[in-house]
């Protein structure tokens, strides 16, 4: 019973984890000749300007969607908790783009930012400002990328949040409302700490899949203009599947595996100190 | 609870807003689906050309093999979703319940692939499937989705929570471990089975990567590999595209509809997934 999933395992998950960790110590290509170079790849990488480039725009990416798309994401998931009406309504309407696929999300996204024929530039003419070339303006490609992956996982977030909420017991509020407590100390002094570990978790979950973002890049961009919108996983993409360096790839793939664990263990460590809730 | 009178009207409209920014683009795309070319650049733009023109969903197929690649993708789907929730949720019953040596070290191993990216198991596999000749192929967006250490995880967990008093009757019985397994947990834990199901779903008919990766021939596309490479050889086809773009949605947003609360809690599996 245990036999598939284990030859799965194994063929798929641990061997490929093992076999990307030697890969990344040569400079294979596909060809037959498969030397190993030592940690050529590494020191390579941290000498590649396109690498450096491709890290800093990952991190601009997670710095930008990830913090503005945890308030947005709470403050909905906080009037959602208010006891509305219409709450299947409208978590089915933040919900929509999440289960679309990138692909499609993209596709209609695109053309709204059409800089001659799109809505959003049409809707900005209203207020008399000239919209810009959106996804092929170096300044702001990179912008218009994090709103749409910010608008797509918005509906996911608040979901996880308004779980949250609704953990936290109502006493509490009973409480403050005894001591004449208004609706905004409440939410500073009660629902902001007892939800401090969601929203802990929320964000080292997002900013790992910040790290990985690739389809919106891919799709949107293809990584330009001028590589303004290169992110990591993109990068490697174009090593492994378009350059066939398969090595270097693979020490980029370590890279990121890397930074991964580095954020799910400060998450498991801080998830010791926060126990307490 | 004391409610401010002008909370909830607050909440109301800043939500309304905010379904309206989520709702809009897919209705734009409807709008735009049913012009014609030249009403696409009329500016200034409005909702609905002169007539609403359908033809962009019937005439799809000489472009956009559609059909094709829905089953494509239905047939990818279903296999997966099948045969991972069956690898799964025996292997799950084996490290829940069967006790063997290094169980415990392969159970850890299986933990700790799950915070390994994709990205790092994605180059060998491909030349796993370079060597067998599998490229282009269906098996090669298959194989690699059979056995999830996720989908193991999770139902290891769920099934350690089932009483053991359960089974012991059973096995005053004589009945086997897959006995058990199969007229035991598996009626038991159907709506975990359905919430895995959902999530398997969900990642494996939006997958775009594994297709862009693995196949070329259009005859072999995925919804979301052939909508992107329609897209890249009209690209100013609006109506046409954003045609192609909806029918790519609909099937999931049906399912999504009939079943909102299993589909949430299936989506939001991924969270557990992370952490």
């Amino acid at each position: 019973m245990l036999l598939p999933n284990v030859i799965g395992f194994l063929m798929f998950l641990l061997l490929p984890v093992l076999a990307t960790f030697a890969i990344s110590f040569s400079d294979w290509n596909l060809s037959d000749s498969f030397a190993f170079n030592g940690m050529d790849n590494y020191k390579a990488l941290f000498k590649d300007p396109v690498f450096l480039q491709v890290l800093r725009n990952t991190l601009y990416f997670t710095v930008a969607s990830v913090p503005i798309g945890i308030v947005i994401s709470l403050l909905m998931a906080v009037f959602l908790n208010q006891k509305l009406g219409f709450i299947r309504f409208y978590r089915a309407a933040f919900f929509i783009p999440v289960i679309s696929s990138m692909v499609a999300v993209s596709v209609i996204w695109q053309w709204i930012y059409n800089p001659e024929y799109g809505l959003l530039n049409y809707a900005l003419s209203w207020f008399g400002i000239d919209g810009p070339a959106w996804l092929t303006d170096p300044h702001w490609a990179m912008p218009t990328v994090i709103i749409t992956s910010i608008w797509k996982s918005l509906g996911f977030n608040m979901l996880i949040f308004l779980a949250g909420l609704q953990s936290i017991s109502d006493s509490y509020y009973e409480a403050a409302d005894i001591e004449g407590a208004n609706w905004f100390s409440k939410f500073w002094r009660i629902t902001l700490p007892l939800l401090s570990p969601t929203t802990f978790f929320v964000t080292v979950m997002s900013i790992i899949n910040s790290f990985q973002v690739f389809d919106t890049v891919y799709l949107m961009t293809q990584g330009g203009p001028a590589r303004s919108t290169s992110v990591l996983v993109y990068y490697i993409f174009q090593n492994a599947f378009q350059y066939f360096k398969m090595g270097y790839a693979s020490a980029m793939a370590y890279v990121l595996f890397f930074i991964v664990l580095i954020i799910t263990f400060i998450q498991f460590w801080r998830q010791k100190k926060v126990s307490i809730y | 609870m004391k409610t401010k009178v002008w909370l909830k009207p607050t909440a109301h409209i800043l939500l309304v807003l905010g379904s309206t920014i989520m709702l809009f683009p897919f209705i734009w795309a409807i709008c735009t689906s049913l012009k014609n070319m030249n009403e696409v650049f009329t500016y200034p733009p409005r909702f609905f050309g002169e007539q609403l023109k359908f033809s962009n969903y019937t005439n799809m197929t000489d472009r956009f093999p559609i059909v094709q690649f829905f089953l494509n993708t239905l047939k990818i789907t279903v296999i997966v979703v099948v045969f991972q929730l069956i690898t799964s949720s025996m292997a799950g019953y084996v490290f829940a319940r069967l006790k063997f040596r290094f169980r415990d070290g392969l159970f850890g191993l299986y933990l700790a692939t799950l915070m390994v990216p994709a990205q790092v198991t994605m180059i060998p596999t491909f030349i796993l499937m370079k060597y067998y000749g599998l490229l282009d192929s269906h098996w090669s967006l298959i194989l690699p989705a059979l056995v999830s250490a996720f989908g193991t995880f999770l139902l290891r967990q769920f099934f350690s929570t089932i009483p053991e008093a359960l089974e012991e009757a059973a096995k005053i019985d004589g009945c086997t471990p897959f006995g058990i397994y199969w007229r035991i947990f598996v009626p038991l834990s159907k709506p975990a089975l359905v919430t895995l199901g959902i999530f398997i779903m969900l990642g494996t008919w939006n997958d775009f990567v594994n297709p862009l990766v693995y196949i070329n021939s259009m005859s072999k596309m995925t919804l979301t590999l052939g909508l992107a490479n329609m897209q890249g050889l009209y690209s100013t086809d609006w109506p046409q595209l954003m045609a192609a773009t909806i029918i790519t949605v609909l099937p999931i947003l049906i399912v999504f509809l009939s079943a909102q609360d299993v589909f949430v809690r299936g989506v939001t599996l991924s969270g557990l997934k992370e952490g």
